[in-house]
């Protein structure tokens, strides 16, 4: 759980890879051809992001004869969500956890 | 590049406690103190030390950004899936001290303690949030 949001949070930290996934997001699903239309990089490039978005979860690949389809998953984005959460849950803890310690601890 | 601050990640929690700030700045920064309730750490109250904070789940790396006891505590938080800063804030009340923790990531003002995801994240977050409110 813990590497698989590690993962994608490096995966997202490239713009362009983050640029493919947002426009997939927003316009669901495309070809290599039209994402590398609109990126401004090569076709091989494109198709290296496109595998670490698919590495990482983030994209679906489809084939359907020459051409290959790409969707966004965006419930892989769940663990990226839930953060917020996590880490409140976390502190909330510890903070629990101070509060014996200072009612251990001498003055 | 925005400057708007509310547009970064943040959890805050923020409590009362029945003791005073000096008592809870100990906690706060001592180390063996702080691994009784937090982590284990090499923490030392000196600004731009890099410590620590460990885990049998992983390690958390630190570097101290400023020091004002007993009011005021922050640190970088790397590790748990993001790069962020942690601010503590302790002010007297009647009762004893309102304890706040700050941890806000992906922010503006802190893209010098991030590593190259800085600029795009908030906009990132809105669009994100804009097509999961449609996913549906």
């Amino acid at each position: 759980m813990q590497d698989a949001q590690d993962l994608i949070f490096k995966t997202l930290a490239d713009p362009t890879r983050r640029a493919i996934f947002e426009r997939l997001c927003r316009d669901g699903e495309q070809t290599v051809g039209a994402l590398t239309a609109q990126a401004g990089v090569s076709q091989p490039a494109v198709s290296k992001q496109l595998a670490a978005l698919k590495l990482a979860g983030l994209v679906r690949d489809r084939p359907e004869g020459r051409q290959t389809h790409y969707r966004a998953q965006i419930g892989a984005l769940a663990p990226l969500i839930d953060w917020t959460r996590q880490m409140n849950d976390f502190w909330e803890s510890r903070f629990d956890q101070l509060e014996d310690l200072l009612r251990r601890m001498d003055q | 590049m925005s400057t708007a601050t509310t547009e970064t990640r943040t959890v805050v929690v923020e409590r009362e406690i029945p003791f005073a700030p000096e008592k809870i700045w100990r906690a706060l920064t001592q180390p063996h103190l702080i691994a009784e309730w937090l982590m284990k750490n090499d923490f030392s109250p000196v600004v731009g030390h890099g410590f620590s904070f460990s885990a049998e789940w992983g390690a958390v790396n630190c570097e101290v950004l400023s020091v004002e006891p007993p009011t005021s505590l922050a640190y970088t938080w790397a590790g748990m899936g993001l790069e962020s800063v942690v601010t503590w804030t302790l002010t007297p009340t009647a009762a004893g001290t309102r304890l706040r923790m700050e941890q806000a990531g992906f922010g503006p003002e802190q893209e010098m303690a991030f590593r190259g995801a800085s600029a795009g994240w908030p906009r990132f977050f809105a669009a994100l949030e804009d097509v999961l409110a449609r996913a549906d």
